[in-house]
């Protein structure tokens, strides 16, 4: 006799699959309630501060905006003038990629320079860690007005010392040349966080790897070439990747290193937006252009438009970065 | 998915217009009179960009206004800047007063509605603009719309060392600038490594108060034509800029921005001309009140700014510009707003009071002969040259201080030398285009 699954199943079994089904539902229903209420206040600021800005930005950006009145839809203007009418943005954006390309390679190997030292020190290793990471304590406004104290042609203790050994000092932050070379000595100042992160990194390099590097004749740089960089790659890829990202973002530096060096305009905070890019536009970043637009020109709607450009840009930097890097970036366990 | 998608595209509009929050559309200028302050006891808020010794003069008139009216209160919040006061006007939280330092605002001020028309309440009041000389007049109003009234003047002149001239030999100060800049050349001082120990002028475009718009006047420079199109390329702001670029290149860019750089801060007692770096200056008004608390012993004297060699009429005019104060569309008590913005724009006491005070230049015809003020021979001339016909200011327009902003960038270039002299009619050409183009865009509400 053939017995179908159906008929042979035990008697009231067809009553209950559909119960436990539905009690299973239930559960699951009460699951994702509670993981929605524990996500809540995440998706609560996520929406507020971030998706609606984000959404009304994206609006805004094909619009003409003056903040005071309503904003006015002009389809794409914003981007034809972006392209083809602003004669300041294309310096702007060169300034912005002139930091990208030297500074954050600069602070990377900077960072891993400080970090390798310090890794090898064998006494007041806490002492230096210290003293490495404290410049990044210190707020960039505070430290920005310090450094063009510091470097001011002809008060400041850097060119005193210089002329000193003979040495005529640059005209620093006075100078188109020497403007953004200050700002990047600035940045390898405050390279603290990389250079922690970096110190972790290293220290953690599986000793038995260069000690089997060094039984096999392997000197200081190759065991640098095939052991330390290989196992550290995924740190130098955090660092290079957040490095675009706050190049691409650069701002606050800029904007107080132009507004105080310009020729006595440091009390003058009315006027303070007449220096921004000072001196001769070098230090005029994308992000100052955009800030200077939207709320110094009033033009909130071609501010809108720069930063969806520039949210464009990071993502696509970004990305770029990140799919090449399987080329060089060893992950844990991984052979390359 | 599809129905999601059209859901939030027709949002977007909604957000993005709740995003601008209290944004208007523009201000109705109204004939009708309106409501004249009831006497009913009410507190007000006055939003003003002074700080420390200025905020207290300021709020002694305050006081006396209040006494004046004993049934308005005023609660007073100084240091505000611009950028504030329109976070406010966007927010729909604005005080019912504003003052701002910068004129290069009227425009985005009346222009979007965010002051109110105040035409209805002057003629209401008849407050006579005529009262306010011609270039204060040009700076409070926009596109023929009266949304501000001034609150004291800044105009310039020239400062000069009178113990630095009586030993260079010089008897009275320069009235053309080819005697300035052979009486500079003659006050300036060298270090031995060639540096520049004290200069007899810094004409640099951008140091302290040198800056392009302050000059204009002394070569009957203008910035638009009668068509609104910016006349930057033409032969007066050509002689203004050979004239500069000459003088910066006796004293070398170089030398001459290190020397800047170590001048010390505009707004401090280490102010060059205050502490003797600078033989002669073009600065404001309020510089005599910083010198008598500051360097009280400075032997210095005051006369207008020299004029084109081939201009010499000019003599005596200058540049004014000053301090606006306007009534937000969403102030919550326009009526006694008003009151209190007629108190500090016009009543003679109260412009007394801040000229001795601040040592501002008052902004009305009564003001200026008002018996209380104290001018002493410093301070005459400033309201002298405040007088004079060919006093000028630089006309509010649709992009803010972006035109201002756009020409700077180029001076920059100028007199660093990057621009040479056969390009510079076909560079101010292009400066020209490119403001005229952001004025027609913002004009017709475009893309800038």
């Amino acid at each position: 006799m053939t017995v179908s699954g159906v008929a042979g199943a035990r008697p009231g079994a067809l009553a209950v699959a559909p119960e436990r089904r539905a009690a299973k539902r239930k559960a699951q229903w009460r699951r994702r309630r509670m993981v929605l209420l524990m996500m809540s206040p995440w998706i609560v600021g996520f929406t507020v501060f971030f998706g609606y800005p984000l959404i009304a930005n994206a609006y805004l950006s094909f619009t003409h905006y003056d903040l005071l009145s309503s904003p006015r839809w002009i389809g794409t203007r914003n981007y034809d003038f972006m392209f083809s009418g602003d004669k300041q943005i294309w310096p702007a954006v060169k300034n912005t990629l002139w930091f990208i390309a030297i500074a954050v390679p600069l602070q990377v190997i900077f960072a891993f320079g400080v970090a390798q030292i310090v890794a090898r020190a064998r006494s007041g290793v806490g002492f230096f860690r210290t003293v490495f990471y404290l410049p990044t304590l210190a707020p960039p406004v505070a430290a920005t007005l310090a450094f063009v104290f510091l470097f001011n042609p002809a008060t400041g203790p850097v060119n005193t010392i210089l002329s000193k050994i003979g040495i005529e000092g640059p005209l620093w932050f006075q100078s188109p040349s020497w403007s953004k070379p200050s700002l990047t000595l600035l940045a390898l100042w405050g390279v603290g966080n990389a250079m922690i992160i970096f110190l972790a990194a290293i220290l953690d390099v599986p000793k038995h790897l260069h000690e089997s590097a060094e039984l096999d004749g392997a000197g200081w740089f190759n065991r640098m070439r095939y052991v330390t960089l290989p196992s550290i790659s995924p740190v130098i890829l955090f660092s290079v990747v957040i490095g675009v990202i706050q190049g691409l973002q650069y701002f606050d530096q800029a904007y107080v290193a132009s507004t105080v060096a310009a020729p006595g305009a440091a009390g003058n905070a009315a006027d303070s937006s007449i220096n921004l890019g000072y001196p001769e536009g070098s230090t005029l970043m994308y992000p100052v252009l955009l800030y200077q637009q939207g709320f110094r020109y009033f033009n909130m709607g071609y501010a809108a438009a720069m930063s969806i450009m520039l949210l464009l840009v990071s993502l696509v930097v970004t990305l770029l970065i990140v799919r090449n890097s399987n080329r060089w970036v060893h992950a844990a366990g991984g052979v390359k | 998915m599809r129905r999601s998608a059209l859901a939030i595209a027709a949002l977007l509009p909604a957000l993005a217009v709740g995003a601008c929050g209290g944004g208007g559309s523009g201000g109705n200028s109204s004939s009708k009179a309106p409501p004249k302050y009831d006497g009913k006891p009410v507190t007000i808020t006055l939003w003003h960009g002074f700080t420390s010794r200025e905020a207290g003069i300021l709020n002694g008139v305050v006081k006396d206004f209040e006494r004046t009216h004993p049934t308005i209160k005023v609660k007073t919040v100084g240091g505000v800047t611009d950028d504030k006061i329109v976070a406010a006007l966007r927010g729909g939280n604005p005080p019912d007063v504003a003052q701002s330092f910068s004129t290069d605002n009227t425009g985005a001020f009346c222009g979007s509605g965010g002051w109110i028309d105040l035409k209805p309440y002057m003629d209401r009041d008849k407050v006579a603009v005529a009262q306010f000389p011609k270039a204060v007049q040009t700076y409070t109003t926009f596109d023929g719309k009266r949304c501000a009234l001034p609150m004291m003047a800044d105009v310039y002149g020239l400062y000069y060392n009178k113990d630095m001239f009586k030993k260079a030999g010089i008897a009275s100060p320069p009235k053309t600038f080819s005697e300035l800049t052979a009486d500079a050349k003659k006050l300036t001082v060298k270090n031995g490594d060639g540096s520049i120990k004290v200069a007899g002028f810094d004409p640099t475009f951008g140091f302290y108060e040198s800056v392009h718009a302050h000059y204009a006047p002394l070569f009957n420079a203008q910035w638009q034509d009668t068509s609104g199109k910016s006349t930057l390329a033409t032969d007066p702001w050509m002689k203004l800029l050979r004239w500069q670029k000459d003088l910066v290149d006796w004293y070398g860019y170089g030398k001459l921005t290190k020397f800047n750089a170590g001048a010390g801060e505009e707004f401090s007692a280490s102010n060059a001309f205050e502490k003797g770096k600078l033989a002669m200056n073009m600065d404001g008004e309020f510089r005599t009140a910083f010198i008598a608390d500051e360097a009280p012993h400075l032997n210095y004297g005051v006369a207008p700014m020299p004029v084109d060699d081939s201009q010499p009429e000019l003599y005596g005019g200058g540049y004014v510009t000053g301090n606006i104060i306007g009534i937000p569309k969403t102030a919550k008590n326009k009526a006694a707003a008003w009151e209190l913005m007629k108190y500090l724009a016009t009543d003679p006491h109260a412009l007394a009071t801040l000229t001795n005070g601040l040592k501002n230049v008052p902004t009305t015809a009564t003001g200026l002969k008002s018996p209380e003020i104290k001018a002493d021979g410093n301070f005459q001339p400033f309201l002298d040259i405040f007088e004079n016909e060919h006093t000028q200011t630089n006309p509010p327009t649709a992009i803010g201080s972006a035109n201002q902003e756009l020409f700077q960038n180029f001076l920059a270039k100028w007199q660093a030398g990057k621009v040479p002299d056969s390009q510079l009619a076909s560079g101010l050409k292009g400066v020209d285009q490119q403001i005229d183009a952001q004025i027609q865009n913002a004009t017709a509400g475009q893309a800038p």
